[in-house]
């Protein structure tokens, strides 16, 4: 069954952001379906089409994959974002969890208790200055190569131009110390299939706003 | 010193690599070893039990750090988890299949993960797997592999978990 992914989640960022741009870095075309009320994800759990009652799951290659990191792995392999062989592959799930960390941190800051939120706001901040970027600027620098790993595209870039835009909205000088880092974005940003997803009108999603964070607050039950 | 690439542990030094990040660690090791499935399909199971697993993982591994007030609350909700949402999963799988390995009828990872989770909720409630007969027999099976039966006895370097008196320590050193 040859026909385009197909996505299951809210229509939001969530644990589903970094499957758009990594389907959409690889050039993939990708439909989407999306959970607007309690209703909408109790039938997909009464179907049976969710292995542990959890999205996001997507429909791909006759599976009904869901684990989010399960899906990107199985992305990067199928597309090539995932090295040439298996110390490659180490490298890049390195990078990758590091990135995973540092969004993490961003994506569950809407649903921490409101005083907490300045107070992790700063640690997110800390946290990408002083043990993230860190790694990835000597990473270019140390090799002095395009890419983050084997001097080609893969799943660890296309993490890190997604973490770095995303840290970037919570404070937007926050590369000022990283001019590798900078260079990297610019030039990772203008990648057709990258460039074209950064495009208002791509399936890219926006920050959540109030609203998103309701919704999703009543489907899951956060 | 600088060995830690994210400031954390766990950190494995192996084949002149110093890895961290206990999935990428995992991952390795298994693509190694050929733990990992034989094509990206094998693998793609592998993944979604593996992390379905490593979720239920994180729950039971919280238990002991939590305020004796909480425990309770904290072990129906890792009973609850384990019985209804994952431990249906792999009986399933068992049943369907009928062959002694989740994945393409040989050991992988996700059968390694699966009796090493199995073990630990029978620390926490000996007899959770009461309504789940394929995984009593998948547990004895897979316990009884060489080198994993003998990973299982006493003297190696399996860990057992952690004592009371211990917890402020390790609150201490991560926190």
């Amino acid at each position: 069954m040859a026909g385009k992914p197909k996505l299951h989640y809210t229509n939001g960022r969530g644990k589903m952001e970094s499957i758009r741009w990594l389907l959409a870095a690889a050039g993939v075309e990708f439909e989407e379906e999306f959970i607007e009320k309690k209703e909408d994800l109790e039938k997909l759990r009464n179907d049976g089409s969710l292995l542990f009652h959890q999205v996001p799951m997507v429909e791909i290659d006759g599976m009904k994959m869901v684990q989010t990191r399960a899906i990107l792995s199985y992305i990067a392999g199928k597309y090539n974002l995932y090295g040439k062989d298996l110390k490659e592959r180490a490298w890049i799930d390195m990078y990758v969890e590091g990135t995973t960390d540092l969004m993490g941190m961003i994506t569950s800051l809407p649903f921490q208790p409101a005083d907490t939120k300045e107070k992790n706001l700063a640690l997110i901040i800390e946290r990408a200055t002083t043990r993230y970027f860190p790694v990835y600027e000597k990473a270019l620098k140390d090799h002095g190569h395009d890419y983050l790993v084997g001097n080609k595209l893969s799943w660890a870039d296309i993490h890190l131009l997604e973490a770095i835009l995303m840290v970037e909205e919570c404070k937007p000088d926050v590369l000022s110390a990283f001019p590798l880092l900078q260079a990297f974005k610019g030039r990772t940003s203008n990648i057709p299939t990258i460039k074209k997803f950064l495009q208002p009108g791509s399936q890219r999603k926006p920050p959540s706003d109030e609203k998103c964070i309701a919704i999703v607050r009543k489907i899951f039950h956060i | 010193d600088g060995f830690l690439l994210f400031q954390q542990v766990p950190m494995v030094e192996i084949d002149g690599m110093k890895m961290v990040q206990s999935r990428a660690i995992a991952n390795y090791i298994a693509g190694k070893y050929n733990l990992y499935g034989k094509d990206l399909k094998e693998r793609a199971l592998i993944d979604m039990y593996v992390e379905g697993l490593f979720d239920l993982n994180e729950l039971i591994l919280t238990y002991d750090y939590q305020p004796a007030d909480k425990k309770e609350q904290h072990l129906a909700a890792v009973v609850d988890k384990a019985t209804n949402r994952y431990f249906p999963v792999f009986e399933k799988v068992l049943k369907d299949h009928g062959q002694d390995f989740l994945v393409g009828n040989q050991l992988s990872r996700a059968d390694v993960q699966l009796l090493e989770i199995l073990l630990m909720a029978e620390e926490c409630k000996p007899d959770i797997l009461a309504q789940f007969p394929l995984l009593q027999s998948f547990k004895a099976r897979i316990s009884n592999i060489p080198t994993i039966k003998k990973f299982l006895q006493p003297g190696s370097q399996r860990k057992s978990p952690p004592r009371q008196e211990d917890i402020p320590e390790i609150i201490k050193i991560f926190y």
